[in-house]
């Protein structure tokens, strides 16, 4: 059987045993600086954008909810079932599909809408990243699948970058199957080295920054 | 050198317009590199962190696969070790037959190129897909990818209107947006109808179980979360020990290889979705692959030739890659990086000129994220081929020309004389070079080695003639 055979290998090559422990590794290196919330979000909003992203800030959910209409203008959308989203009312918009637990009609929802809604768990100012944790909350298609994303998420979980995230969230299997970066849209320069975006994922991204 | 490799060489050398593609394309990714690289206040440090995390992960190799491997299990995946193409495409292709199983969508993978998967599986029966954009016109094309990072590099788009005309049968196109739009529809109709989806990985974490895929596109994603199989084929040598180390090697993954802060999508993939979880695939597979790789860990330095996080930094910068570009080399895997890893995966013999394929600038060395030391592996790997040539003695000729030449250098008289010799049947110099040779100085092997360099006239007087008259 090739297991056997490969740790094997490997074992005689490295001159180790079977069940032998590790040498202690070099420490991880997670350095997390201070940065106020104001300018992680000033960050976070340059970031995106510099993308090519949307981004807006709204002070209450009511606010967030309004800019989310208006962002949509009678485009069809399908919302993840995040509770923050029936919070600020997004959920319940005309022409908004939310609540699918099941994952046929998830997909055929997501396939045909022209804006898929989430929130997201954190967000990373430094690099305009939208960090997404799979959970009966959040699908995995719904930031996929339709040609624009928009993201609705409360200031107070923009962190400063990966080494907080990691320092938040040390051991993400524990909590999904799936945790997804997203920074900016989606995008492709393997035709002469010249950008398009939307090329499988979302060509346009919104992020609306509540509080 | 082989003939073969002389040929591509020379084929990509004489390409006008494909040298200005590879010279463009390179151009951009290694700005973007500095541009980002150059940012980072801490790079040093994270090359270094990178370097020892890599070192201590390879040292311990063993260990790490099996908590991988028992965490991959814990989470309800399973692992499947594998030791070449013929049994990666053997449990692929049973376990499309378990599922009935006709349609399988693939993202980007250097270690599936390596053995050849889409070809074996075609050959069952099966319709194996490349999804990302690069990778599928080249699929349509029946070529392997150019770059490690930049796969159809050398396509213009026209040789793209080219191919989706005569493989699609659709009108001729040749805008890059609408092109792109064509294979975003082909293609997400391939998404939607898939029974399986096979990925690469960048990274495989032991204390987490998880697999780690960066790309742009949003295909990967889509191949790991739509078909209900996911299976990631991955080398062994890309375990890390714990999802903390993400953050130094994805700070330096994106800058390194495109001038991204960040891809535009890291998946962090443990197992199949969990109970609630709306999407996602119901199995998940890891195949850990060797083809090879083992032979590499008993050599205590070249060994760090699995370090590699396939950024393709060192092809950037690579003045040689930069002119003979990717198809010259004789496996899935180019430029300096190339250079190194397909003598040991291959043997020295497969194509003993690769070593030598190099100005032994250090570039590649300066630039690669996590230190490997490829022009010192160049020059064992030189080593090694020119042991394994003694062994065939297929040198006879050179070394007797370099022991008469040894010889002259020690005789000073002799040596001076055979100057002014030299001096007084010197060929008409026109200008700084001489452009033509005597016709008996001008046969094989003399005149291949000619044809590639430029001799300056010999002076009226020698440094010897000049010192004497001081």
């Amino acid at each position: 059987m090739s297991r056997e055979n490969i740790l094997h290998r490997v074992r005689t090559a490295l001159g180790r045993s079977a069940g032998q422990p590790a040498a202690e590794p070099p420490p991880p290196r997670i350095v997390v600086p201070v940065v106020e919330i104001e300018a992680r979000i000033a960050s976070m909003r340059t970031r995106v954008e510099a993308l090519a992203g949307k981004t807006m800030r709204a002070p209450s959910p009511e606010a967030a909810c309004a800019l989310v209409a208006a962002e949509l203008d009678g485009r069809t959308a399908v919302a993840s079932n995040a509770p923050f989203l029936a919070e600020c009312g997004i959920a319940a918009l005309p022409g908004v599909q939310s609540g699918i637990t099941d994952r046929e009609e998830l997909r055929q929802a997501c396939a045909v809408a022209d804006v898929g809604i989430t929130s997201a768990d954190y967000a990373l100012a430094d690099t305009g990243t939208l960090v997404m944790i799979a959970s009966p909350a959040e699908a995995r298609l719904v930031s996929l699948l339709p040609p624009a994303h928009i993201a609705v998420v409360p200031s107070g979980r923009i962190l400063t970058g990966l080494d907080e995230l990691f320092a938040v969230v040390p051991q993400p299997a524990e909590v999904t199957s799936s945790m997804v970066l997203i920074t900016g849209p989606s995008r492709t320069a393997d035709i002469e080295q010249f950008l398009v975006r939307g090329v499988h994922g979302p060509g346009a991204i919104a992020v609306v920054i509540v509080g | 050198m082989s003939v073969e490799f002389d040929r591509k060489i020379h084929e990509t050398l004489t390409d006008a317009n494909l040298q200005l593609a590879i010279y463009g394309s390179t151009a951009r990714l290694k700005q973007g590199r500095i541009d980002t690289v150059g940012a980072l206040p801490d790079y040093q440090e994270l090359r270094t962190q990178a370097n020892a995390v890599k070192k201590h992960a390879i040292e311990n190799l063993d260990y790490y696969l099996e908590e991988f491997e028992r965490n991959v299990e814990a989470r309800g995946g399973k692992v499947v070790y594998c030791k070449d193409g013929t049994e990666v495409s053997d449990f692929v292709l049973g376990l499309a037959k378990e599922k009935d199983a006709r349609l399988i969508v693939k993202s980007k993978s250097m270690t599936t190129e390596e053995v050849d998967l889409n070809e074996r599986l075609e050959h069952h029966g099966l319709e194996s897909v490349e999804t990302d954009l690069g990778e599928y016109i080249l699929q349509l094309a029946h070529e392997k990818p150019y770059h490690i990072v930049a796969p159809a590099l050398h396509k213009t788009r026209y040789d793209v209107a080219d191919i989706f005309t005569e493989n699609l049968h659709v009108p001729r196109e040749t805008v890059i947006e609408k092109q792109t739009a064509l294979a975003r529809s082909v293609l997400r109709e391939k998404f939607l109808a898939a029974d399986i989806g096979i990925s690469g990985a960048n990274f495989l974490v032991a204390d987490s179980g998880a697999v780690v895929i960066i790309e742009n596109e949003g295909n990967a994603r889509l191949t790991t979360s739509a078909p209900k199989v996911h299976i990631a084929v991955a080398g062994i040598e890309k375990v890390i020990p714990r999802a903390q180390d993400l953050a130094v090697f994805l700070k330096l993954l994106a800058r390194s290889a495109t001038g991204q802060l960040l891809s535009v999508y890291t998946s962090f993939l443990a197992g199949p979705r969990r109970p609630g979880e709306v999407d996602g695939p119901d199995e998940f597979y890891v195949v850990l692959l060797d083809n090879g790789r083992t032979k590499l860990l008993p050599d205590r330095s070249k060994r760090q030739s699995l370090y590699c996080i396939r950024c393709g930094a060192c092809l950037n910068t690579c003045p040689v890659y930069r002119k003979i570009g990717g198809h010259s080399f004789p496996w899935v895997y180019s430029g300096p990086i190339g250079a190194i890893l397909t003598p040991q995966f291959m043997g020295v013999s497969h194509e003993p000129g690769l070593p030598f394929a190099s100005s032994l600038c250090g570039a590649c060395g300066e630039v690669c994220p996590v230190k490997i030391d490829i022009p010192k592996i160049l020059l064992e790997l030189r080593s090694d081929v020119k042991k394994s040539e003694t062994r065939e003695k297929q040198n006879r000729l050179e070394k007797l020309a370099f022991r008469a030449f040894a010889w002259l250098m020690t005789h000073p008289m002799l040596y001076e004389l055979a100057g002014r010799v030299a001096a007084s049947m010197a060929p008409s110099a026109d200008g700084r070079w001489i452009n033509r040779v005597p016709p008996l100085m001008n046969l094989p092997p003399v005149k291949a080695w000619l044809s590639q360099r430029d001799l300056p006239p010999p002076p009226s007087r020698s440094f010897r003639e000049l010192w004497r008259l001081r």
